[in-house]
């Protein structure tokens, strides 16, 4: 099992965080992994993007030209990974922003609603989480209760009361797609 | 005892495998993409637990100028930065190297000249491997392609430093330094006591104790005769260093035909072209170089025996290729891709590379 997964959106939006809860989670499903970021100025605005790879055998390269799967968060990223994804492979969006919605069909497609779910759930910093949840009913490459042993051994504990509510978060994403 | 995987950082890691080497002092001032290695030391605070000293610098000349001063003292001192930091120290280099005192430096590349990109970068592949400073001098230089790697060369490099009495440096690039990846960090070493240092470093600046003169460490010699045979004591102990400390690893190699030759991160792009080359058939395959200087060149000239043409693919516009040109004199073709300022290519860029140079390799 090897899956190659890009997430790409505007810094801000939990990109890289996202990635770095699926390759903790990863690493307590006890595969190996890599994630390899886009560590340019992009806290200060700009597009950012992380590839991980989640794989049960050793990972030769973290800088990859194709992808299983990509999961995308604004337009510009689409415009760049749309092309990326493997024939047969899976893209999920947020369609929240997108004008130019995907056009490919040999690989699958998802819209997943995530900016209207967030608002619904009035918390904006569980946005990337509904979309791993999404991201993990499509390619269950690990299961939720890794990442949320992930999350916990990442979050400090002053933070752990916000546990339920990114478990709460995953578990929209799944519902969406 | 069971052994904790971690994700981490190759900076990060470095950091970490710092302390669990007994390092007792660090000293550097902060650059993209290796600011992470100084942030974590002051986030361990290990000051509080081994007693290293963690010191932000107020520039790199100064941080290479107190690894000079730490090291003649016998103690396991190390700096890392980034290209245009690296620049800075060249001075202070060439000292600790004519004082043939061990220190560990780590160059995270980015992409230059000048101030250049944030972005990764192998371009001072020369610098690193030709000397850099004034005079004739070379260190050990280990190219890290993993984190695991940075963890395990920070020892590495300390136990060559100390064993030659030669600095050495940690030559890895944006990539290396920036991803994560599973690491397992060594086991908490001591940090070493004076009595140890005096034992085993008898040449160290310590003070004059009983029954022995003073040491004196000194990089100015007005005698040109005594000048000279300084110059031929580093050069045995380059020849030394060469004659044992080449490091490499091969991949594919057996039955190759044609022949990668790339370090640090850009071996595992090309061991990734390498692998979905495999499954259409072509015999490709790779030599990563560990040890930059000293260089694998009898390893390359005998697989130039071997293959049919040699790929050398760097982030940079042709550094490393002069090595493997010297090793292969002439027996096969050997041509060089390259991306420079931060660009960094994926696996098709490299495979496509080896076809455009050997469109026979793709049949």
């Amino acid at each position: 099992m090897k899956k190659e997964i890009i997430i790409a959106g505007f810094g801000g939006q939990g990109v890289l965080s996202m990635g770095k809860i699926l390759a903790s989670a990863g690493l307590y499903d006890g595969l190996e992994v890599t994630w390899m970021p886009s560590y340019g100025p992009e806290q200060r605005g700009g597009t950012a993007n992380v590839t991980v790879v989640l794989s049960d055998t050793p990972i030769s390269s973290p800088v990859l030209d194709s992808y299983d799967t990509a999961v995308i968060l604004n337009q510009q990223s689409l415009d760049k990974f749309e092309q990326k994804v493997k024939p047969g492979g899976v893209l999920i969006y947020d369609p929240y922003g997108i004008h130019h919605a995907p056009t490919r069909t040999d690989i699958s497609i998802y819209p997943v609603e995530a900016m209207e779910a967030t608002i619904a759930l009035k918390n904006a910093k569980i946005y990337n989480m509904i979309l791993l949840g999404a991201l993990l009913k499509l390619n269950p490459v690990v299961d939720i209760d890794a990442v949320m042993t992930g999350l916990k051994k990442a979050l400090p504990e002053r933070h752990h009361h916000l546990l339920p509510a990114n478990r709460e978060a995953i578990m929209r994403g799944m519902e969406l797609v | 005892m069971k052994q904790e995987v971690q994700l981490m950082k190759g900076n990060e890691a470095i950091a970490h495998a710092a302390i669990r080497y007994g390092v007792d002092g660090y000293f550097g001032y902060p650059i993209t993409p290796q600011s992470e290695v100084l942030e974590t030391l002051e986030a361990l605070m290990p000051w509080e637990t081994t007693g290293m000293v963690v010191l932000q610098a107020e520039s790199e000349v100064a941080s290479i100028n107190m690894v000079y001063g730490g090291a003649s003292t016998g103690k396991a001192v190390m700096t890392s930065s980034s290209s245009p930091g690296i620049s800075l120290m060249q001075e202070g280099l060439s000292y600790i190297a004519a004082g043939e005192l061990p220190a560990l430096i780590v160059n995270v590349m980015r992409g230059g000249p000048g101030l250049g990109t944030i972005q990764p970068s192998q371009s001072d592949y020369f610098q690193a491997t030709k000397g850099g400073g004034h005079g004739d001098y070379h260190y050990i230089v280990l190219a890290p392609s993993t984190v695991q790697e940075m963890a395990d060369f920070v020892a590495l490099g300390f136990d060559l430093a100390f064993k030659y009495r030669t600095p050495a440096m940690l030559l890895a690039d944006g990539i290396v330094g920036q991803m994560m990846e599973k690491v397992v960090l060594p086991e908490q070493r001591p940090r070493r006591t004076d009595e140890q240092i005096a034992r085993e470093c008898p040449w160290a600046v310590t003070g004059r104790p009983e029954g022995r003169g003073p040491n004196v460490l000194t990089t100015l010699e007005l005698d040109s005769a005594r000048m000279e045979v300084n110059n031929h004591r580093y050069q045995a102990t380059y020849r030394k260093i060469e004659e044992n400390e080449v490091r490499y690893q091969e991949y594919f190699t057996d039955d190759a035909e044609y022949l990668f030759v790339a370090f640090g991160s850009i071996a595992r792009i090309c061991l990734k072209a390498i692998e979905d080359a495999r499954q259409r058939g072509i015999k490709v395959g790779l030599l990563r170089p560990i040890t930059l200087w000293p260089f694998p060149t009898k390893e390359i000239a005998r697989l130039a025996q071997q293959v049919k043409g040699i790929m050398v693919v760097e982030l940079n516009a042709g550094q490393m290729i002069e090595d493997v040109r010297l090793a292969v004199e002439g027996r096969v073709p050997v041509h060089h891709y390259g991306r420079m300022g931060g660009i960094v290519p994926n696996p098709q860029e490299v495979m496509d590379s080896l076809f455009a140079n050997f469109p026979d390799a793709d049949k």
